[in-house]
């Protein structure tokens, strides 16, 4: 029943029709939503690729067994053989197993802190559109964050932060919780100011008053009518954020609040073999790859995800 | 100016009004030089790249070495350290000696005479006094000179005739070359800075920015931190010098960027320090354009041992902290455990991955000139793992069931820190598994420069506090004598809360003996006596393992093959003798070209 | 409307103190320190001698007190002078917000920067936005067509690979292969007749094709996102129903309704014209204001970086508000009071 009531159902009446034809009215919202998914070329695409990504990198490992971390300076800056399928690196080390080990925390770091700044943007957000009296502190704290210089800030977390954090919860658990909680903590204003936006204009909506003069909540109405409708502009900050938490990771890891050195993520990876791009290309190609893959793909899951919510758009075929 | 009003008061029209007004400005051609061209001066034109810009032209407001260098071209001392580290007059007629009786008996003072008709750029002559205002100039308390070490020991300067100034000291100072010798002291005008001294340096921008020297080029335009633009001094000295009418000095950027635009492109000159890994300048060599060119200093690249326990789980008050050896490091205390990490390390191994021809295995902490370089050491060249295992296994340190040695619950397991620097990195993770084939485990660490170096007693990162069992950096000493080098390792020298994390001596080792031995060199005039002391006192170091040398490194840097007159110095200014470079023909060039494709 | 923007200024010179506070806090707090670029055989009590003489050694409150003193009375004062050639009290004796790495006054320093930075990064935001504007509409128009998916993969690879190394390509292929263009950029050219502006325009375009490829890969994203919301409303069925014809209902309804948050993200992202592109700069040697804030901060050259900062949140705030104005023109169902 939910569904009926959210948001653009109510100002249009040619897709209500054409969505009755198909659906059962007992099946929940968020199963039309996944049939939709699941009808997604894109999203299907784009899952697998992350799939397979994850899947190479949480089991890979374990089938390709060389070390990431040995060095071996007599076989450095090597191409494709059949020992190190990807080459070595200037210092030996095998650059496909680097990229198997790095992608665990890249893909764990970027999405994380991809959520978390989506959720501090949209809560901030949707907080200073909807409420008035919240609008002008809230976006003058974005105005403070947007000002911060971002390096200074990163030291003194590292100063106050990073030994009590690795006596509490141990280095490895401690040092990815800190870099997760920067990049968010960093990276979520522009989601915030979009999603203001976005809600000032919304709030004014028919639909919205309709809500609103049939006594819903304030709640309900975020919820149901103005969250959906502004899934466009979240998804497109979504996908910008993994590549940005990825990327930023690696100047995290340059400032020495990251990984420790010798630890290979994604965005190290493209860093230190920026300037080998002449004498052994694959080493900027590889990462850079990478990461691109697993931004398109979440970009195209992402797409499928608000063409299936949005139920102007779902091409349903049950 | 103008177009800066806009940034107090925050009123929307006007801004916009002058963000469009700076864009017309940004637009507008400026009428400065309208004849001349970049191309057509480019035959007489030096193009120099420091990829750390210069932010002023005062060397001693700022020791950063991009300034001292940028400001040598103009201003100079009294007399350099030439590339093997010797000194060599400059303003001097000739290096003050017993002989010429420009050095005292009793070694309190030290009498230089000036070269005769040398005149400023500004065709003012110079004379002794504006080597007495300078050293009065820095050594005002007020100012935060950067280069007061040089001249710590001065009680007067007299002005003896206008051509003779004595430096008079407060104590017999056997070693009196420091002050007015090498290009971070260098002589600075009395008329120019006259109203520039004490709190009051800091105020004189235009002064500070354009220093009028004696040397081959004046200053025409300084942009801080970005470029520099130099014309030959026509009151140089030498009638026929400098060779280049016009230089500028380029910054910003990084190393190997640098690298690129001289060596891969040839679009400048030179290139000024080039830490890289080898292969990339060697495959940029390949385009034939310009070549690496090194000088050996006394730089060494050194992992120090903490001989206090740093371990986080300690009170702060105890961390890494001095207690009369009441608070030792668990193992590095152990002799056994220090020479075993020195024996494991292959340091080929590290010149082959990180320096290539900018450095050469290191036995010593006090690595140059020759004549105060130890013979002792230097087996330390090969490494020996098995000697190294043998050791410990002696010495009771058990490998575990994880490969790990410990002995009595104690684990050999270190934390290894250092500053952010690819190099250092690479360095970082060929150590650690040179020490894992004798069973040590070790977590790697890199900490920004501006916090590692910076000191800052707020911040637990810093090299002096030391908050790890090993570190790794390069020191260096000024001029060519280790006297005050050395005197870094002495007892009262030991960084602690107490002298505010202050001290040089960071690890924290000392013995009596040795604070004896530094006390004798300071006093000690003898030449050869002060080798044999100081050798020594290096051996000391070296031979109980209070810190293990690896690289002796160079200054490094790239030239074109059109450009002559580089004499690499590790001791000076890079700059030191710009006069004499100069431009090598277009037929020379392509001569030089055929060699290197032979 | 006036009432709401007077209201909103009113509001700023207090959230702008604010702001100052915070950021000297955060600086004073950062481990790094003006000393640290020194080479080691400075000795410690030289190194303090330096803290010292920067006035370090004074608690914070001084150094705030005393930081907005020459910021908001003192470098007004000077510029007013400087304006007018009039002379105001002694200026002699003014004390200036000096950096402490070059001991130069703050405000010369960024005269000087300001020129390659409005040029660079400003060209690039240009150039960025008339790329992102086509590019959007029409991918979202065309969706899921091959033209739409080429689009989604430049400019997702635009965004995921880094300016240091779209840079570095650049410079590898067009002045290290090809020798066509300069890899370092040149501050002191000046433009003088036709030869000089054609070597501006070889130094100008890597630096600025490459931010231009960075900004349109995202502005481009949020315009297809924004055209594609729009494609689905009733006004467009309406249209269609009526028999516009198609190029009318996408350059007329359509582009115009979807450049309502795009406009307003544009605006927003005005002062990061200003805070310069740090990488980009660093890359091609632009030396700019971002590169100028970079070394700052890597010196921890407070006042330059105090007085960068606070810059840049006076355009951030007021820029928010230009951006809310004009979402409340553009968009005359939201309400301001």
């Amino acid at each position: 029943m939910g569904w009926l009531i959210q948001g653009s159902s109510t100002n249009s009446m040619a897709s209500n029709v054409a969505v009755k034809q198909t659906i059962d009215y007992d099946q929940s919202m968020w199963y039309v939503t996944w049939i939709a998914f699941r009808n997604h070329k894109g999203a299907l695409v784009g899952a697998a690729v992350l799939g397979v990504i994850v899947f190479a990198v949480l089991i890979g490992p374990f089938i390709y067994t060389v070390d990431p971390q040995y060095v071996d300076l007599s076989i450095k800056n090597q191409g494709f053989s059949a020992d190190h399928l990807l080459g070595t690196d200037n210092l030996g080390r095998d650059l496909f197993a680097q990229l198997l080990a790095g992608g665990r925390i890249a893909l764990a770091v970027g999405l994380s802190a991809m959520l978390l700044s989506l959720f501090f943007g949209t809560l901030i957000g949707v907080l200073a559109g909807y409420f008035r009296m919240l609008d002008g502190p809230l976006m003058r704290f974005t105005d403070l964050f947007l000002a911060l210089p971002l390096l200074p800030l990163l030291l003194v977390i590292i100063l106050l932060f990073r030994d009590v954090l690795r006596a509490a919860i141990g280095p490895e658990a401690g040092i990815f919780l800190l870099i997760v909680f920067v990049i968010g903590v960093t990276s979520w204003m522009q989601t915030a100011r979009i999603v203001r936006g976005e809600t000032l204009s919304l709030k004014e909506r028919e639909f919205v008053k309709a809500a609103v003069s049939v006594g819903a909540s304030n709640w309900s109405i975020v919820f149901r009518h103005i969250l959906p409708n502004m899934l466009s502009p979240i998804m497109v900050s979504a996908t910008l954020g993994v590549a940005n938490a990825i990327i930023t990771e690696s100047t995290l890891s340059f400032l020495g609040l990251g990984f420790p050195p010798d630890f290979p993520t994604w965005g190290r990876l493209l860093f230190d073999g920026a300037n080998f791009i002449t004498l052994a290309p694959e080493r900027v190609i590889w990462p850079g790859l990478a990461i691109s893959l697993v931004v398109l793909s979440v970009n195209y899951i992402g797409d499928a995800l608000r063409d299936a919510i949005d139920p102007r758009r779902r091409q349903l075929t049950v | 100016m103008e177009q800066l009003t806009s940034t107090y008061p925050p009123r929307c029209p006007f801004w916009i009004l002058l963000s469009c007004a700076l864009l017309l400005w940004a637009c507008s051609p400026s009428e400065k030089n309208p004849n001349v061209t970049k191309e057509e001066i480019v035959d007489r034109h030096l193009d120099v790249l420091y990829w750390q810009a210069p932010s002023t032209l005062n060397p001693y407001l700022s020791g950063g070495t991009k300034d001292m260098e940028a400001a040598s071209m103009i201003i100079e001392p009294l007399a350099h350290f030439d590339e093997n580290g010797q000194i060599v007059p400059t303003l001097a007629q000739e290096i003050p000696s017993f002989e010429n009786g420009g050095l005292s008996e009793d070694h309190m003072s030290i009498t230089w005479k000036l070269l005769p008709n040398v005149t400023w750029s500004d065709s003012t002559p110079f004379t002794a006094e504006d080597v007495k205002f300078t050293a009065d100039y820095c050594m005002n308390d007020e100012m935060g000179c950067n280069a007061l070490v040089e001249f710590q020991d001065i009680d007067e300067i007299v002005v003896i005739d206008e051509l003779t100034v004595q430096l008079r000291f407060k104590k017999p100072k056997p070693h009196p070359f420091d002050a007015f010798v090498g290009s971070n002291n260098p002589i600075l005008q009395k008329a120019q800075f006259e109203n520039c001294t004490g709190l009051r340096a800091q105020e004189c921008t235009e002064q500070n920015f354009g220093p009028i020297g004696t040397g081959p080029f004046k200053i025409v335009e300084f942009r801080a931190n970005d470029v520099a633009t130099y014309v030959a001094n026509e009151n140089y000295r030498e009638s026929d010098k400098p060779y280049f009418q016009t230089a500028t000095i380029k910054g910003g950027g990084d190393a190997a960027s640098a690298a690129r635009a001289v060596l891969a492109t040839g679009e400048y000159d030179y290139a000024w320090n080039l830490q890289v890994e080898p292969e990339i300048l060697t495959q940029m060599s390949q385009a034939g354009y310009g070549e690496i060119v090194t000088g050996y200093g006394s730089q060494i690249e050194r992992l120090m041992l903490n001989f206090t326990n740093a371990n986080s789980a300690l009170d702060l008050d105890k961390r890494s902290v001095y207690m009369d050896g009441n608070n030792p490091h668990p193992f590095i205390t152990d002799f056994n455990v220090r020479k075993a990490l020195s024996l494991a390390i292959d340091r080929n191994m590290l010149v082959e991955h990180g320096y290539g021809a900018g450095g050469a295995p290191a036995c010593n902490v006090v690595p140059a000139p020759l004549r105060f370089r130890s013979p002792n050491n230097d087996s330390c060249t090969e490494s020996n793992v098995e000697l190294a295992n043998q050791l410990l296994d002696e010495a009771g340190w058990i490998r575990g069931d994880d490969g790990v040695r410990e002995k009595d619950g104690v684990k050999l397991s270190i934390l290894f820190q250092t500053s952010t620097n690819t190099v250092r990195q690479g360095t970082q993770a060929l150590i650690k598994q040179m020490w894992s084939a004798i069973g040590v485990e070790t977590e790697l660490r890199n900490i920004d420069g501006a916090v590692f170096f910076g000191g800052d007693p707020a911040s637990p990162d810093t090299l002096q506090k030391f908050y790890s069992d090993v570190e790794m950096y390069t020191n260096a000493f000024l001029g060519n004598d280790p006297e005050s080098y050395l005197a870094n390792f002495t007892c009262d020298q030991i960084t602690s809360p107490k002298n505010d994390w202050l001290g040089t001596n960071v690890n924290r080792a000392c013995t009596p003996e040795y604070d004896k031995i530094v006390t004798e060199l300071s006093i000690t005039a003898d030449p050869q006596k002060r080798e044999e002391l100081a050798i020594l006192l290096n051996d000391t170091v070296i031979q109980n393992y209070w810190l293990i040398p690896l690289i002796h490194r160079a200054s490094l840097s790239a030239r074109l093959y059109s450009l002559g007159g580089v004499r690499m110095n590790g001791w000076d200014s890079e700059l030191w003798n710009v006069a004499d470079w100069y431009r090598i023909e277009a037929n020379v060039f392509i001569f030089k070209e055929a060699e290197v494709s032979n | 409307m006036l009432r709401y923007f007077s209201r909103r200024l009113a509001f700023a010179v207090p959230t702008l103190l604010a702001i100052s506070l915070v950021l000297f806090v955060l600086l004073d707090l950062a481990p790094n320190d003006p000393t640290g670029q020194l080479p080691l055989t400075i000795p410690p009590e030289v190194r303090e001698q330096i803290r010292d003489s920067l006035g370090l050694d004074d608690p914070i409150y001084v150094r705030y007190v005393k930081w907005l003193h020459q910021f908001f009375v003192n470098e007004p004062i000077n510029l007013i002078e400087q304006a007018f050639g009039v002379e105001i009290g002694n200026s002699e004796e003014r004390l200036r917000v000096r950096s402490w790495a070059t001991r130069s006054p703050v405000v010369e320093l960024i005269a000087e920067r300001l020129p390659q930075t409005l040029w660079v990064v400003g060209l690039s935001y240009l150039i960025g936005i008339l790329i992102a504007l086509p590019v959007g509409v029409i991918t979202a128009y065309k969706q899921y067509s091959w033209i739409d998916q080429l689009g989604t993969f430049v400019s997702m690879v635009g965004f995921s690979v880094p300016t240091f190394f779209t840079g570095l390509l650049a410079i590898i292929i067009f002045s290290v292969t090809l020798s066509w263009l300069p890899s370092i950029y040149d501050t002191t050219h000046e433009v003088t007749d036709l030869s000089s502006f054609w070597y501006q325009i070889k130094q100008i375009l890597m630096p600025v094709l490459v931010l231009s490829l960075y900004n349109a890969a995202q502005l481009s994203r949020y315009m297809r996102a924004s055209v594609l919301e729009n494609l689905n409303q009733d006004y467009v069925r309406t249209a269609r129903v009526k028999g516009l014809r198609e190029r009318a209902i996408l350059f007329f309804h359509v582009f115009r309704n979807s450049m309502l948050p795009v406009i307003t993200m544009i605006a927003l992202g005005v002062p990061t014209i200003f805070s310069g592109a740090i990488i980009t700069e660093q890359v091609f040697r632009v030396n700019g204001l971002g590169q100028l804030l970079i070394v700052a901060i890597q010196g921890a050259d407070i006042p330059l970086v105090q007085t960068l900062t606070f810059l840049f949140a006076v355009l951030i705030v007021l820029f928010n508000l230009i951006a809310d104005i004009l979402y409340g023109l553009v968009d005359p169902r939201i309400k301001y009071e």
